[in-house]
């Protein structure tokens, strides 16, 4: 982008325009950028600091931290609390860390309404609850109603690794598991935002992942391997975007099957309709995880077991061939790409 | 999936060397998304002729709707317009300097934009084939708000078709399913006359090989027809209240069609009883003015095979500046700038 260029709706959206922004506008002028074995350069989903041996063992301290917009503030399945909530604890658990902690920052209009901001703290503190993560420090600023449209909140955490788990450590055979149906938070969103109507009910999927992910680093230290090679959440660009930010990070190739990808019914209707791809929709409650293959049967089964991993499966594997790309064997046979999205999906015309 | 891969083995069964063309970019979605081209005999192949509404919008035409925009209109706008770059950027780059361009997906949408800022002048950016038109003259049939007029860019796809037969390399047509749910089977009854065999086609994985199917059989059959492979969906004689209503609010007239220049009789325009909500006669100063001062002579694109790619005479990878110079984020030509067009579809659903 070049010096005359404004910041536009892309930039954000998690696409290869964000991705442009971040390399050149925000790595390229941020100098001091690490403070352990993940930094700034890395973008996972959170970053590392490192302490004196004596203070963690062998465990590392993992930060994370994520701003929250989201229209309409309250939508089928949660609100902006509740997202705002997990989104955070998600990107902590990913990392193979236990949350331990929230801040909350909120910055609001005048003129919103304090019933809805009591609504939505009530939510912030369910999802805590849920989550068994304290929200222990904040910040509260308001800001005139014509430069605002409603309200940002920001959620940082912290938390404890042992070992830090990557979204880079991918190797050739690992299997791809994801923890559950794609798309459900962001067409939930867009037909409840737009007024669609659908026949089903559709509900995002916004919920607290620590629990589930934690029964999956049991298997970390097997026979003195780590059964977990990779994880990450696949949010804004969907598990599209975040699949091939593991093959490029991890320099593999993943084939991935399109007819194992779990989607509900309604959510591959409404894509049909609106012409999206539902690998292109955010998700708030699912994990992408990376297996060693001897371990991907037991962690399959210890996923079905709990209420957020229901609906996991078998979606693909990583092989040494085409490295930093994704395959899809679709439906009918063939062998595609599957591209990282351009920008937010956009609804087709005709 | 029985469905398809039946399909498949029977299409494999009786192929020989066809040209395929469709004209319609939710085709060309379902034929590259599910990597069609590979499954396919090679001897098979399916191209894109100009059947997305996005793609064949002109830069003259984005340049007056951004225009619109900056002169304080509330521009409302189909989102996958949105990105479609004009001669000096796109409608969200105007969003983001400051105009007020507003996505809607529906002139329902629009019009409720229009009630509640009563003061405001709003335009509805009306594009697409026979598809949207019904919806936009059902509309103004049922009375518009003061503030609110359409900028009208409707094309109609058979009169391109028409334009382009002498100059496409081409055997046999898949015809869009939404366009003929509307205007029926029969105005595609000329190419079947002229020896191409026509099959109306769904946008499922096996709708379009049955389409594929049903043309072989007519190839090897020597008669050509047009067939309705849409049944589900698609009436021989289409919807007649929405074909009537569109001759209510509509007159046929030529069109400008990016890459290929002016056709006859391939657009609409708002007839003169309904003029007080066409934005091209309301806001005549600032299109005059865009018309007068912006040459579209000068613009690079003397590399881009677009033209010829609508045609079927060329394939994306045939153009230098495919994937190079022109990707779905910079496009140059038209194929490109929509999720529906050839190029796009090409670039972003490529094999190994």
């Amino acid at each position: 982008m070049g010096t005359n260029d404004k910041i536009t709706m892309e930039h954000g959206a998690g696409g290869q325009s964000m991705q442009d922004l971040i390399g050149k506008m925000i790595l390229g002028n941020i100098t001091n950028r690490s403070a352990g074995t993940v930094g700034l350069d890395d973008l996972d989903d959170g970053a590392t600091i490192s302490l004196p041996d004596d203070m963690l063992g062998s465990s590392e301290l993992v930060i994370t931290t994520d701003s929250h917009v989201v229209d309409p503030l309250f939508f089928p399945g949660g609100d902006i609390g509740r997202l705002s909530v997990c989104g955070t604890i998600n990107d902590l658990s990913v990392m193979g860390a236990i949350p331990l902690a929230l801040t909350c920052a909120i910055i609001v209009r005048e003129g919103f309404e304090t019933a809805s901001f009591e609504r939505i703290m009530r939510s912030v503190d369910l999802a805590s609850k849920e989550a068994g993560v304290p929200i222990v420090t904040g910040d509260t600023k308001t800001i005139q109603g014509d430069k605002l449209d409603s309200m940002i909140i920001n959620t940082t955490g912290i938390g404890i690794a042992s070992p830090v788990v990557r979204d880079n450590g991918l190797s050739p055979e690992d299997v791809i598991i994801i923890t559950g149906n794609m798309g459900d938070h962001g067409i939930a969103l867009l037909s409840h935002r737009e007024g669609f109507d659908f026949e089903t009910k559709l509900v995002s999927d916004v919920s607290p992942l620590n629990d589930l992910l934690r029964e999956t680093l049991q298997f970390r230290a097997f026979e003195g391997n780590n059964a977990i090679s990779a994880m990450k959440d696949p949010t804004r660009g969907g598990l599209a975007s975040c699949i091939n930010e593991i093959a490029q990070k991890s320099n593999v190739g993943i084939i991935i099957e399109e007819d194992s990808i779990p989607i509900s019914e309604p959510v591959v209707a409404a894509c049909e309709m609106l012409g999206l791809d539902p690998l292109e929709i955010a998700n708030e409650g699912k994990a992408i995880i990376g297996v060693r293959p001897e371990y991907a049967q037991d962690v399959l089964d210890m996923l079905h077991s709990h209420k957020y991993g229901k609906n996991a499966a078998i979606v693909g594997k990583a092989v040494p061939e085409h490295r930093g790309k994704v395959l899809l064997r679709t439906s009918i046979g063939s062998l595609r790409q599957l591209p990282v999205p351009v920008g937010d999906p956009i609804p087709r015309v005709c | 999936m029985s469905d398809e891969s039946d399909l498949l083995t029977k299409i494999n069964k009786v192929s020989l060397p066809i040209r395929i063309m469709h004209v319609c970019g939710t085709h060309e979605r379902t034929i590259s998304r599910y990597g069609m081209r590979d499954v396919l005999p090679s001897e098979i192949e399916v191209l894109s002729g100009p059947g997305c509404p996005v793609c064949v919008t002109t830069e003259r035409e984005i340049d007056i709707a951004i225009e619109l925009a900056m002169s304080g209109v509330i521009l409302t706008s189909f989102g996958d317009m949105m990105r479609v770059p004009g001669s000096r950027g796109s409608l969200m780059e105007a969003r983001s300097q400051g105009a007020d361009v507003r996505m809607v997906y529906s002139i329902d949408d629009a019009i409720t934009i229009a009630e509640k800022n009563p003061k405001s002048k709003v335009v509805f950016f009306a594009i697409g084939f026979e598809t949207t038109a019904p919806i936009n003259a059902a509309a103004i049939l049922r009375g518009l708000p003061e503030n609110f007029s359409l900028f009208v860019s409707h094309k109609l796809t058979p009169p391109a078709v028409l334009a382009l037969i002498d100059e496409i390399n081409i055997d046999a047509f898949i015809a869009p399913g939404h366009v003929c749910t509307i205007v029926g089977i029969h105005p595609y009854q000329q190419f079947a006359d002229m020896g191409f065999p026509v099959v109306a086609a769904g946008f499922e994985a096996k709708d379009v090989l049955l389409s594929i199917s049903m043309i072989l059989e007519q190839m090897m059959s020597g008669d050509t027809i047009v067939e309705n492979g849409y049944p589900r969906a698609v009436r021989n004689e289409g919807n007649t209240r929405a074909q009537e209503m569109m001759e209510q609010v509509f007159d046929i007239s030529d069109a400008q069609w990016r890459g290929l220049g002016t056709i006859k009789g391939s657009g609409l325009s708002i007839r003169n009883e309904f003029a007080d909500h066409d934005a091209a006669l309301i806001f005549e100063d600032i299109i005059d003015k865009q018309v007068r001062d912006v040459s579209y002579d000068n613009v690079d694109t003397s590399l881009c095979r677009c033209a010829n790619i609508l045609k079927g005479r060329e394939k994306p990878n045939d153009c230098a500046l495919f994937g190079k110079r022109c990707t779905p984020e910079t496009p140059v030509g038209s194929c490109m700038v929509s999720q529906e067009g050839m190029c796009h579809n090409w670039y972003r659903y490529r094999g190994l």
